[in-house]
């Protein structure tokens, strides 16, 4: 196709494809420093207790142990939102909680020194379950939060940041309705995003307050600011990134650790190297929050929804340093998903004594549409109305608004996905697939097919600023300093392909910058799909305004006016009399670099859209789930990078996506706090053997977000499925399904076929009763 | 010099691990200093801490996640599952030692993946092509169905199972 790119679009290599399939790419774990120590954690056998006294003397005298730090020892640094929750407490929260810090000669020292220090405690009751947490005898986790109820709101994200969806005049809204229905569905399974790569850091301190940290996570420059706040402002940091072996939102942030190994370098004076264990991974760093959803949804015949009126419920576990924040973003993006002029939808976040919640792709959009759309279905499945239909309908359309994650109203000016999604609807044969609510596409046998579909879209595409510079050299060469991670969605080359279109370079010219804080401006990562359209739009602009004034430069020698200027490959013309034409160096001089700046500010006037299709069979004997296929539909814009969209777009399954709707939980033992399947064995992941069919059906309506007219997708695609898989399951079986993950037991219970049955449990639930 | 031979004369009593990995021979000494075997030690832990060869990832280290697949003789094995007092007299490659050293060709598999985009994040990126490496050895024309079988001990949580898969099809019929 004639678009003019020599790179957008294009099926090129990322850049460091062969240094990844070969096993050159260095990944923090792979890396030593000289002189380097390894670091280790000795956490709580307890899900809430006070430690009363500390011997570190036995681990001491081991030959190698360089540093033992409790409570006692460190600075009071605090994080989470409000920050209450200390880097090392007096009191622990959950199995798991950090009691003591060992810095020794190997990692095989550092972990015998854990078993020699011995921890008193005092064992307090703990709390497991949100609407327990809530009763007024409950176990209190912190003094600052009454009643375990978080703190709503988010100082980042301004005075009026969103906390709720409350508007227009809910009363009003149900009386216009044909139907109203009401129910309550759960999405606890606190999945965990399981990237490979366990979290960890390497500090190295140097008095009196100079720290840098190599890091393995999507932002390496906002762990700077992040740990600038949490270290009482006081400490100059330096943060390096690199490779990151996955991290699908959850190394977003990884304070805890870093804060480990920043405290074993300052007690130590040599760099330390902390890295969780897989089984630490899965039981002490961040996994999905879990969220149940009780709601009255009022609806006409046409699917005009009139009336959102309930409760949602959020267990952040021991802290929360970003739910808030997902609860922001989650409240803008159901207004996205379902347009209705009446709303009363009020969060409680909720701390219990388990491992926390934190940061993952959907982040709350994806908690809170599992139970929404549920809802909506129920006043759809009253009306015998078909919900693609109704998707369609109510997702928001150019002209609309929302109230975004700041509490701002912002109009949408993007495109109307209804194209997109009659395509994919086209793809999977949803027409001849859908025969009604709670009826089966198909019986065989013990196996009963059923179809279903969700939607997600996000306008956290354009969130938060970024800023670039792009430096030219005279031999023709340029250089992006954007403070970047390669994560895996190979976006470090997409930036790369975009600058070099605008500077109409070869691409194997254009080079990026180490992710160094201290060379590198302010960028806040690849997040929430921002890549594509923030990112890019500094880097862009960076080109833009480097170029700019290397034709003022052009200009000058070649006699011509600046506007007359162009370039290719190295060489400056005239437009009009393109044979006067020079070098880069001939304009720059021996002795010049010419440097432009970008900056995207940031806009929420644009939203991203994933609709999925999904087929599932359900065996009626044994109760196993089975996905058959999935159809994933959208329009990107413009696609920068065929194959990576691909790739992220299949990551629907994967990552705490569509498989938390089937099989994927983090089971917690709620008598003991303990994690049961804090490993890779017991906690469930999809194979090579068992993949569904996939397509991904994906447009090109150029949008206005910058000169590429691209917005980026990734993020999103785990979002709509689960809630996709819930409605085919139900369909399937004629009945609905009110929790995730839909394990055969469940199943069998909703059939009937074994004890414990949802009516009884949504009883049970009603009547406040515990789990 | 000087050091390393004296060394040698005061461990002269020790026993020694022999094993080639990726056509270099080593001998290694079973004990617990640094650059030693201890009984202890996983392949993986020897490749990637004493021999610095750190393209084998270890995720999981219990066998779960395949990210440490490497060749012992010929065979795909976890290396986070073996011992490495248990590979005296074997011959392992890992990821670094497909590439042909002499002409610097890449291995077809390796080329593929390339060329597929079959990875994200590239963590178990290595230890999927070593399963797939080991299938092409034993069977150089699977099946679809044969290969999903032969990397299902394989994670990539990142869904790039299907690009893999149409890599290691690309390879196969470029073998043939």
């Amino acid at each position: 196709m004639g678009d003019g790119y020599r790179f957008v679009g294009k099926p090129i290599p990322r850049n460091d494809a062969g240094d990844i399939v070969t096993g050159k790419t260095k990944f923090l774990i792979d890396r030593k420093m000289v002189d380097m120590l390894y670091g280790k954690v000795k956490r709580s056998p307890y899900p809430h207790a006070i430690i009363k006294k500390v011997d570190k003397k036995k681990a001491f005298k081991l030959k190698g142990v360089k540093a033992v730090l409790t409570w006692e020892d460190v600075p009071d640094w605090k994080g989470g939102t409000p920050r209450y929750t200390r880097v090392l407490d007096r009191k622990v929260r959950f199995v798991g909680d950090a009691v003591a810090l060992v810095a020794a000669e190997t990692e095989e020292i550092a972990e015998e020194a854990l078993d020699l220090i011995d921890v008193e405690y005092e064992i307090l009751p703990a709390v497991f379950d949100m609407e327990e947490a809530l009763k007024p005898d409950a176990p209190q986790l912190y003094e600052e939060f009454p009643g375990n109820i978080v703190t709503p709101g988010v100082p980042f994200f301004g005075p009026k940041s969103l906390k709720e969806v409350v508007m227009g005049d809910v009363e009003k809204g149900f009386a216009e309705a044909d139907v109203i229905t009401e129910g309550t569905f759960g999405y606890e399974g606190i999945p965990n995003p399981m990237p490979p790569e366990p979290p960890g850091a390497i500090a190295l301190w140097e008095e009196p307050n100079k720290l840098t940290l190599w890091v393995s996570n999507q932002s390496p420059y906002m762990d700077k600011i992040l740990l600038w706040h949490i270290m009482g402002r006081k400490v100059e940091i330096r943060t390096f990134g690199g490779p990151c072996g996955g991290s699908y939102g959850s190394k977003q942030m990884s304070w805890i650790t870093q804060c480990h190994a920043a405290l074993l370098s300052r007690a130590t004076g040599r760099p330390v190297k902390l890295y969780m264990t897989k089984e630490e991974h899965l039981a002490a760093f961040v996994m999905r929050p879990a969220s149940r959803m009780k709601a009255r949804v009022g609806m006409k015949k046409d699917g005009t929804v009139t009336a959102i009126k309930g409760t949602w419920l959020i267990d952040t576990g021991y802290y929360s340093m970003t739910t808030q924040s997902q609860i922001a973003v989650g409240c803008g993006e159901v207004q996205i998903a379902v347009h209705c002029d009446n709303w009363d939808l009020r969060p409680v976040i909720v701390c219990t004594n388990r491992n926390a919640s934190g940061i993952v792709r959907g982040f709350g959009g994806q908690e809170l549409k599992c139970s929404l759309l549920p809802l909506i279905s129920l006043a759809m499945e009253k009306l015998g109305l078909d919900p693609y239909e109704v998707l369609k309908k109510n997702f928001v359309k150019p002209g609309q608004g929302y109230f975004w994650r700041d509490g701002i109203w912002y109009v949408y000016r993007g495109i109307d996905y209804s194209k997109a999604m009659d395509e994919g609807a086209k793809a999977f044969g949803w027409k001849d697939k859908w025969k009604g609510w709670l009826i089966p596409t198909s019986i065989n046998g013990t196996k009963r097919r059923g179809v279903g579909v969700g939607v997600h879209g996000n306008a956290d595409i354009g969130e938060d600023a970024s800023e670039a510079h792009v430096r030219l050299f005279r031999d023709g060469t340029a250089m992006l300093f954007s403070c970047l991670s390669e994560h895996g969605t190979g976006q470090t080359t997409n930036f790369l392909k975009m600058v070099a279109e605008t500077l109409k370079l070869p691409l194997n010219r254009v080079s990026l910058s180490p992710p160094d804080s201290m060379v590198n401006p302010y960028e806040f990562g690849p997040a929430g799909s921002r890549g594509t359209y923030s990112i890019a739009s500094a880097a862009i602009r960076a080109a833009e305004d480097a170029l700019k004034r290397l034709f003022e430069l052009g200009a000058q020698k070649l006699g011509v006016s600046p506007s007359d200027m162009d370039t290719e490959d190295g060489m400056l013309f005239s437009k009009h009399d393109p044979e006067k034409r020079i070098p880069w160096i001939a304009a720059m001089g021996p002795d010049r670099t010419v440097t432009g700046y970008g900056r995207f500010e940031p806009d929420y006037t644009l939203t991203n859209c994933m609709m999925t299709f999904v087929e599932v069979e359900v065996d009626v004997e044994t109760g196993k789930v089975d996905l058959i296929s999935v159809v994933n539909t959208s329009d990107a814009g413009k696609i920068v990078d065929p194959k990576g969209l691909e790739g992220q777009l299949n990551g629907c399954l994967g990552s705490a996506g569509i498989d938390t709707a089937i099989f994927e939980e983090t089971v917690l033992d709620r008598r003991t706090g303990h994690i049961l399947n804090a490993n890779m064995i017991d906690y469930k992941w999809r194979t090579f053997s068992e993949l569904p069919e996939i397509k991904n059906v994906i447009l090109e309506t150029p949008m206005e977000s910058h000169r590429f007219h691209a917005v980026g997708i990734g993020e999103i695609a785990t979002s709509p499925g689960p809630s996709a898989v819930l409605m085919a399951v139900s369909n399937a079986l004629g009945t609905w399904i009110h929790e995730y993950p839909i394990t055969p037991d469940k199943v069998l219970k909703a059939l009937g076929k074994i004890k414990g049955g949802q009516k009884e449990k949504d009883r049970a639930l009603e009547l406040g009763g515990a789990r | 010099m000087e050091k390393k031979r004296k060394e040698g004369v005061r461990s002269g009593k020790k026993k020694k691990i022999k094993l080639s990995v990726n056509g270099i021979g080593y001998e290694l000494e079973i004990g617990d200093k640094p650059g030693e075997v201890d009984y202890g030690h996983t392949l993986a832990h020897t490749l990637r801490e004493t021999l610095n060869l750190t393209g084998t990832k270890v995720a999981c280290d219990h066998g779960a996640c395949g990210c440490c697949t490497v060749l012992m003789d010929g065979k795909a094995v976890l290396s986070c599952m073996t011992l490495t007092v248990e590979c005296d007299g074997k011959n392992i490659t890992t990821i670094e030692g497909l590439k042909d050293n002499k002409t610097g060709a890449l291995d077809p598999i390796q080329q593929a993946f390339i060329e597929h985009s079959a990875f994200q994040c590239g963590y178990c990126t290595p230890g999927i092509i070593m399963s797939a490496k080991a299938l092409l050895m034993e069977n150089p024309s699977p099946s679809k169905e044969e290969i999903k079988e032969a990397l299902s001990g394989n994670f990539c949580r990142c869904i790039s199972n299907y690009q893999a898969i149409d890599a290691v099809i690309t390879a196969s019929n470029r073998g043939r």
